[in-house]
């Protein structure tokens, strides 16, 4: 199965880590990883995303064309990438900041208030785990685990205080949506 | 065991370069390579190498030259507008026939352009691109292991040839991250370079780097051994893969970047149960040109996949040499074909299967 996926929102919401966080995981459970990130003038300011690419086969095109999952934390990501998603595919939607949904019917859709559950739990840069945890609970594509073995890789020893708690936003994310009904 | 890392290509090349023994570095920031720039400020120190940011992309090919000169491992990278500015100390380095490597991560032109994925300086790459009659030795990666592995060669083979090697990537190979095993460091150069100025020695006669011929008997002389430098560069050093191109009655021919669309491409059509394959050049010169001739031979129809309006493509025709039909796709400006898009070009080659093939176009006489 090869899972593309984009990861999109303001620059400063941790889209570009949270696709390297995934990367990273995916190579440390021995899968063929690709991580692209949009390089342009969006860097400064803008809109930020990147692609990225797990896949149990050799990836070929390391461009993502039909995502088949999109983490979106900002409003003008959801209007882009919304409509790109392969049918079936998972839209997972930072409610905090984005009104409404896409009115797609063939996705699934997720909303979730990120910055809200990542303030309750005294850290609003975690935000963008809560939502990696719940695509982590719809798809299974990677384990929790690897993107904290991850993380640690990536956070100097000084900033290792922080695991935990990336840790609980990971699984609070996965609890939200294993938990609630998905019928809706 | 050595273990993967996650790394942007523009790190794995100045990684995989300290690794070869470049310990000179010489350079002028532009987008879409400066992560290249960064790394080497960063690390060339750790190794007692040298790493400077010249004034100028033309100050820095100089110092290239310089370096070269000594018998050092030396290397710049730039893009686009930066290489052009660099093309008069690529020649210089070419007619004193000395090693060098030079990185260009494309981005767009002609003029400033922009900085988004392209490969439309193929033909400043492998036709010479500066001045006089020589040639690069051009490579082109297509994932962020072979950035990293053909550094190595590029060194190497820059020293075998004493010849500049150009490693031409874009924005997309430049960028992403892809997980890499580094090659182990290498110490020392392989070659001896007995021609390296570090002083007269107990030679009879001094030693000379020029390009200057100017007696039309010795520059005549002077322009034939690179000619043959280039042959044997092309019998030995020719460098391509194939993928699924075995059976293939559509060979798609495609480097770098748009090989991986055509990829994709190409599996997409296999499992629409069209025989499509695809050519990827690794050296773009020397160009495999047998290969292509040899499906051509054996009635493989061709397109060209590439992120310019065509120039590569010259390259696949003289290599089919009128023998089947050659198409062209592409994508400029730094837009990026979609997979799907390339694959309606194969369905629409494979819709022209019965009727005319080779016999428009030249027939196969």
């Amino acid at each position: 199965m090869e899972h593309r996926m984009i990861f999109a929102g303001f620059g400063g919401q941790g889209v570009m880590l949270m696709g390297q966080l995934v990367a990273y995981a995916g190579m440390l459970e021995g899968k063929h990883v690709a991580w692209i990130p949009s390089y342009g003038p969006e860097m400064r300011g803008g809109t930020a995303n990147c692609a990225v690419t797990v896949s149990d086969k050799p990836i070929a095109s390391p461009i993502v064309y039909e995502p088949t999952a999109a983490i979106v934390l900002n409003q003008p990501s959801l209007e882009k990438f919304a409509p790109q998603l392969t049918p079936g595919g998972q839209l997972l939607i930072n409610s905090s900041l984005i009104s409404g949904i896409s009115p797609r019917v063939d996705i699934n859709q997720v909303c979730m208030k990120a910055n809200d559950l990542a303030n309750q739990l005294g850290n609003l840069k975690v935000a963008n785990m809560f939502l990696l945890g719940a695509l982590i609970g719809l798809t299974g594509f990677i384990h929790i685990e690897s993107v904290v073995g991850a993380l640690k890789k990536v956070l100097p020893p000084h900033r290792h205080n922080l695991l935990e708690v990336n840790r609980q936003a990971l699984q609070k994310g996965l609890e939200y949506v294993t938990s609630c009904s998905q019928g809706a | 065991m050595t273990q993967k890392v996650l790394m942007k290509g523009n790190e794995a090349i100045a990684e995989a370069a300290i690794r070869a023994g470049c310990r000179f570095f010489f350079g002028y920031p532009i987008t879409p390579q400066n992560e290249l720039l960064e790394y080497m400020a960063r690390n060339l120190p750790k190794v007692d190498g040298v790493f400077l940011q010249s004034e100028s992309e033309i100050g820095a090919i100089n110092m290239v030259m310089g370096a070269a000169c000594t018998g050092a491992r030396v290397m710049t990278s730039s893009s686009g507008p930066g290489i052009s500015l660099k093309q008069e100390g690529i020649s210089y380095i070419a007619g004193s026939e000395l090693p060098a490597v030079i990185v260009n991560i494309m981005r767009t032109g002609p003029g400033l352009g922009g900085i988004a994925p392209t490969q439309s300086d193929y033909y400043q790459a492998a036709k010479g691109g500066g001045h006089g009659d020589y040639r690069l030795m051009v490579l082109a990666p297509s994932s962020v292991q072979e950035m990293a592995d053909l550094m190595f060669l590029a060194f190497d083979k820059a020293d075998e040839y004493r010849n500049p090697v150009m490693v031409l990537g874009d924005g997309v190979l430049g960028q992403m991250m892809e997980p890499v095993i580094l090659p182990e460091p290498k110490e020392g150069n392989a070659v001896e370079k007995a021609w390296a100025t570090t002083g007269k020695g107990n030679n009879p006669e001094s030693k000379l780097i020029t390009s200057l011929y100017i007696k039309p008997e010795e520059a005549e002389k002077f322009c034939e051994h690179l000619a043959a430098k280039y042959r044997t560069m092309a019998e030995k050093d020719t460098r391509w893969e194939s993928y699924r191109a075995e059976d293939a009655e559509i060979i798609t021919v495609a480097y770098g970047t748009a090989a991986r669309l055509c990829m994709a491409a190409v599996d997409m059509a296999r499992d629409k149960g069209i025989r499509a394959g695809l050519i990827r050049p690794i050296t773009l010169f020397p160009f495999p040109s047998a290969p292509i001739y040899a499906a051509a031979e054996k009635g493989a129809r061709f397109l060209t996949v590439e992120l310019s309006t065509g120039q590569m493509v010259d390259d696949v025709r003289l290599a089919v040499n009128g023998k089947s039909t050659v198409g062209f796709y592409g994508r400029s400006g730094g837009m990026v074909p979609d997979p799907r898009d390339i694959l309606s070009q194969i369905e629409q080659i494979e819709s022209e299967k019965t009727g005319t093939t080779a016999a428009t176009e030249g027939g196969a006489a």
